[in-house]
């Protein structure tokens, strides 16, 4: 099991670094977005600290968007997709591999550039722990959520409007308590709870996205 | 071994055939015939799995596919070559073995490019590639292929004359060993082993 899992992960994150331009243009964007907010609303640090955990989390997700079409539809066009879903294991564990490959690419980023973008909106440095934290666990859950929405729309046109229909207001949950800890930090309130939440939306989305994902490829295989 | 009984294929709204079963043994080869949109290729992924049929049933070895023991026996070419542009032919091999959890050594997959007549193209990215090399590539899978089951869909598109030749070989010796295989294709290409049948769509 763990074997197939680390075949699709080492054979994505190859394919990543062949591709380079995907991650560095998902991160950019991110970095320019949430930049953009700071020299929109002007020097006032109380606003600032105020709308920072929101317009990071948003950001993070808009980013999160970018590369979900791409998580099926190449291994679709060439081919892949389908000896993958003949291969003698479940597609679950195929898609669960995928999904981490994802989360590595482009979840993995976000958690790390974060806490340098958080200055700009005068965090604390408890704040900005707690946003590493936050981002480096919902993460996870989006990459998860996402490739249902990927699977769904595999091979429609357009599919890339739909996809994001379809899975933004999946993402509200992982919004509100990824936003949620870094503004109780702010308050004073430690964002233990918000961060335990954050914690089980991953596990449950990861055990349970794959196996929604697989099934919707199995269609759009047909 | 392979068994299809009664089969019914209905693509959006037309059908496609309805009542077509066949049997297949050791060492035997089905061709598949017909015209364009005959639903050969509908055949072929009702045979893997991977479109469950209107009606009827498909065995192999007794028992119903969509198995992973059935998938573990089965290699199926499509028309896509199933190879990634940004990896190298040698990478390709061993990730797509990999995948389909087969054991395949370096050696091995050097040795089955070769075979194919990429030798020395082992490390440029696919991408470089011209259309009949990159059908070679997906092709060099079958050089050491050890699954009794092979389901090929038009595997001589795309490949010069020497190249058809060497893959009637292939698929000869596979039926020599006892393997069995399906494949549909335009082009008559005489293979000089096992048992020949042919099944004629439309």
């Amino acid at each position: 099991m763990f074997k197939i899992i680390s075949a699709v992960i080492g054979r994505d994150l190859k394919l990543a670094m062949r591709r380079q331009a995907d991650i560095v243009s998902a991160l950019f964007f991110f970095v320019i977005v949430v930049s953009l907010f700071p020299l929109g609303i002007g020097p006032e640090p109380d606003l600032l600290r105020k709308l920072a955990p929101g317009v990071l989390w948003v950001a993070a997700l808009l980013a999160t968007m970018l590369s979900l079409p791409r998580l099926f539809a190449d291994d679709h066009r060439d081919g892949t997709l389908e000896q993958l879903a003949l291969a003698p294991h479940p597609l679950g564990l195929v898609v669960t591999g995928k999904v981490i490959a994802h989360w590595l690419v482009s979840g993995l980023p976000l958690a790390l550039i974060a806490p340098v973008l958080g200055i700009q909106f005068d965090l604390s440095a408890d704040a900005l722990v707690v946003l590493t934290f936050a981002i480096l666990l919902g993460t996870p859950a989006l990459s998860g959520i996402g490739a249902i929405g990927a699977a769904l729309t595999l091979g429609l046109r357009g599919g890339g409007i739909l996809l994001s229909l379809l899975v933004l207001p999946l993402y509200i949950p992982v919004l509100i308590f990824g936003a949620g800890a870094v503004d109780a930090t702010v308050a004073g309130l430690g964002g233990e709870g918000h961060l335990s939440l954050l914690a089980a939306l991953t596990f449950a989305s990861l055990g349970f996205a794959p196996w929604a994902s697989a099934a919707a490829l199995k269609i759009a295989l047909e | 071994m392979l068994e299809a009984d009664n089969l019914e294929c209905v693509r959006g709204e037309r059908r496609l055939f309805a009542g077509l079963g066949f049997r297949l043994e050791a060492g035997e080869l089905l061709y598949l015939q017909g015209r364009n949109g005959a639903g050969k290729t509908s055949l072929l992924r009702m045979l893997i799995g991977l479109l469950p049929p209107e009606a009827g049933e498909i065995r192999w070895k007794g028992q119903p596919i969509r198995s992973d023991e059935f998938r573990a026996d089965l290699c199926y070419l499509g028309h896509l070559n199933a190879i990634k542009e940004e990896l190298t032919p040698l990478e390709n091999l061993l990730a797509a073995a990999r995948l389909a959890d087969e054991e395949l050594s370096e050696d091995d997959a050097i040795d089955a490019l070769e075979q194919v007549g990429l030798a020395g193209r082992e490390d440029l990215a696919c991408k470089y590639l011209s259309q009949g090399q990159k059908r070679r590539v997906a092709l060099a899978r079958l050089v050491k292929e050890k699954r009794p089951l092979w389901i090929l869909d038009e595997p001589f598109v795309a490949l010069d004359v020497a190249a058809v030749d060497w893959l009637a070989g292939i698929i000869s010796g596979h039926l020599q060993r006892g393997g069995l295989a399906v494949m549909t294709t335009h082009q008559l290409v005489n293979i000089p082993a096992g048992t020949v049948r042919e099944l004629r769509l439309g």
